[in-house]
């Protein structure tokens, strides 16, 4: 991957360059974070002309390696204000590679109001008038259709939705999976700066390109079979995921009294096989038609966590139904029809918004009293106003914190303006570290400490207790920092966490395909550097420690059944980071 | 003495998914596990009223003991 291209929507210029040489080690995220932190100006307005988007594959996107083919997604984010970067499946990451783009920067703004579609190809890169039927409250998936049957139905595509156009705090990019459904890059509203920049869509078409150059092609199939055969043989990559999808997570929280429900007011519910991944798979299994159990968001993915959900006569509903977005809905605004819920996935997929900020914010709404708590339906047609938008869609589509200031509460789940996604901090204390210290706002997939505190996965540390976490939520934001900048999907970290070839393959496979020699110490000191870049970012954009803290409420509110409080000092939470 | 058993994920093919079993004073996750025909390496995750537990803690009357086979996810 030789190219490092920039287009400048002010001038509607299009350079590209050989890479620069302080980037050309690095990948996915280590490649975002470390552009946004060199070239935009940390005190900028994310939806201002000195904002700068990124993307880039990871560095073994368009390899053969399994699960290879995720994208980073980099800027200053609009709803944190933080640095943030967001990562999807789908197909542009191995098209990108397979073309020699390192990275694609967006820069700039055009004064007028048009909205514009980025081409990209073999001859190069064009800027070119996006066609008026795609725009204004035009749905994702018509989108899709209309850009492939325009530029060829296998382009791969990235596009800011009808919320993206308005600018909205929650917006995200889609991405077109293999099938023309749609993955996202959810979190921190980067929709919103592709759509400040009147970027409708990127499209890219890789005809012509030939195979990812590998330095040592023999090394790499021999540590790809490694690694697969890593992947295949755990019980929960190789067989869990694919049969009932991440929403196996709803009983498991459910039993250890971590499931947030009714806005982080309880961590149990009673409904749990309403909205089960038993009963995800069960439904899926009887309904038949479109309905896949397992589905891959990308070719080369062996895990297969996703699937297409159909509804009563077998017809696709939506598909990626994850377990977040099941939560939010499920337990925390307590919607019971699991149709009902897939309805409004889909629908937030269509609008281009982050399903676990608007669920998370949709919970909060009910306790202000914007939307009756458990109703589906009433939902549905609140979600459906963020196409005009309504004045009450708008708010709905500012996340959280934003909902939380207009109905006047103090339960306001978020950290730096993100909202805490599905794992209650009281009773699962590991994540809570995660939340509170991440560089990105509350994210659980910046240091999945559910794998060590109740999944048994890689650690086995008491979810109640602060032993250990501090050093876990450490040591699980570095490694994932380091992963993140492969291209890999986090749900390798199943296989290769308690299997050291597992893990050695995977650095083996980035040796052979650059021809270099990283140690597994390599690998950590990238992480800690990506962590480190991303963090003096936020100082210098006016994040402390102090902004390294939960919501209150959680210090003063005891969470049923376990009946535990969040208890970490800012002493010891800042601990999590003094590396 | 009554024990709440709740079984989930691969557990519940051809299985209850919750059973209460009349076990005997000094019984463990493990009785319940022999009982149900699981295999240990199935029984990946083991909590006793909601928190972690090891197969050979020994139960108490009106205990739940929910039983899990390797799951993930995120
Ligand atoms: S495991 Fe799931 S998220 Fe990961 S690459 Fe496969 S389908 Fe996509």
């Amino acid at each position: 991957m030789n190219k490092f291209i920039r287009v400048d929507m002010t001038t509607l210029n299009v350079t590209t360059d050989e890479v620069p040489v302080k980037y050309v080690g690095l990948g996915g995220r280590a490649l975002t974070s470390n552009f946004v932190a060199d070239e935009v100006k940390p005190t900028c307005h994310a939806l201002g002309k000195n904002n700068k988007i990124i993307f880039a594959p990871g560095l073994l996107s368009g390899t053969t390696a399994p699960n290879s083919g995720r994208i980073s997604v980099g800027a200053k984010s609009p709803l944190t204000g933080t640095i943030k970067e967001s990562n999807s499946g789908g197909s542009f990451s191995q098209k990108m590679a397979k073309l020699g783009i390192k990275a694609l920067v967006i820069e700039g703004m055009p004064a007028g109001d048009k909205f514009y579609i980025v081409k990209i190809d073999i001859n190069g890169v064009t800027i070119e008038e996006a066609p008026a039927e795609i725009l204004g409250g035009c749905g994702n998936y018509k989108a899709i259709e209309v850009l492939s049957a325009k530029y060829g139905q296998k382009v791969g595509i990235a596009l800011a939705g009808p919320a993206g156009e308005n600018r909205l705090p929650s917006a995200n990019i889609s991405f077109k999976d293999p099938d023309g459904n749609i993955r996202s890059a959810g979190r921190g509203g980067l929709g919103a700066v592709l759509g400040s920049k009147k970027v409708k869509a990127l499209v890219i078409d890789e005809t012509g390109a030939g195979a990812v150059p590998i330095a040592d092609p023999e090394k790499f199939k021999a540590a790809a079979k490694v690694f697969a055969k890593a992947l295949l043989d755990h019980p929960v990559s190789g067989q869990g995921l694919a049969a009932y999808g991440t929403d196996v997570l709803v009983n498991i929280l459910n039993e250890a009294g971590g499931l947030p429900a009714n806005n982080f007011t309880a961590g149990r519910i009673e409904h749990n096989d309403c909205i089960s991944g038993e009963t995800l798979n069960a439904t899926i299994t009887e309904r038949g038609g479109d309905g896949k159990v397992s589905h891959g968001c990308h070719p080369g993915c062996v895990i297969r966590c996703s699937q297409w959900y159909p509804d009563k006569q077998g017809k696709y509903i939506t598909s990626g139904f994850e377990y977040e977005t099941i939560w939010g809905l499920g337990a925390d605004a307590g919607i019971k029809d699991l149709d009902d819920i897939a309805y409004i996935d889909r629908a937030m997929d269509d609008l281009g918004i982050d399903s676990i900020e608007t669920a998370v914010a949709i919970a909060t709404a009910m306790e202000g009293g914007l939307l009756p708590w458990g109703d589906g339906k009433a939902v549905l047609e609140a979600v459906n106003q963020i196409y005009e938008p309504t004045p009450l869609g708008r708010i709905l589509a500012s996340g959280t914190s934003v909902v939380g200031k207009v109905c006047g509460l103090f339960r306001v789940p978020v950290v730096k303006d993100q909202g805490i996604p599905a794992y209650d901090p009281r009773p699962v204390k590991g994540i809570g570290l995660t939340y509170a210290t991440t560089p990105m706002g509350a994210d659980h997939t910046a240091g999945y400490c559910i794998s060590g505190n109740i999944l048994k996965v890689g650690a086995n540390i008491d979810p109640l207790k602060k032993d250990g976490q501090i050093e876990y939520a450490r040591a699980m934001q570095i490694g994932t920092a380091a992963v993140d900048s492969t291209g890999m999907c986090l749900f390798v970290y199943f296989g290769i966490a308690d299997n050291p070839g597992g893990y050695q393959a995977l650095i083996d496979m980035i040796n052979a395909q650059y021809g270099i020699a990283l140690t597994a110490v390599d690998v950590d000191k990238l992480g800690e550097s990506v962590l480190k870049v991303e963090r003096a970012f936020n100082k210098a954009a006016g994040f402390t420690n102090a902004h390294d803290r939960l919501p209150e409420f959680f210090e003063y509110e005891p969470c049923p059944p376990h009946n535990v409080v969040w208890d970490f000092t800012p002493e010891e939470i800042d601990e999590v980071y003094n590396f | 003495m009554q024990i709440k058993v709740k079984l989930f994920a691969t557990l519940r093919e051809n299985r209850e998914k919750e059973m209460m079993m009349d076990l005997v004073q000094g019984a463990t996750p493990k009785d319940i596990i022999e009982r149900l025909n699981i295999r240990a390496e199935e029984a990946a995750i083991i909590m006793i009223n909601g928190r972690g537990a090891n197969s050979d803690q020994v139960l108490e009357d009106n205990d739940t003991v929910s039983i899990f086979p390797p799951v993930g996810g995120g």
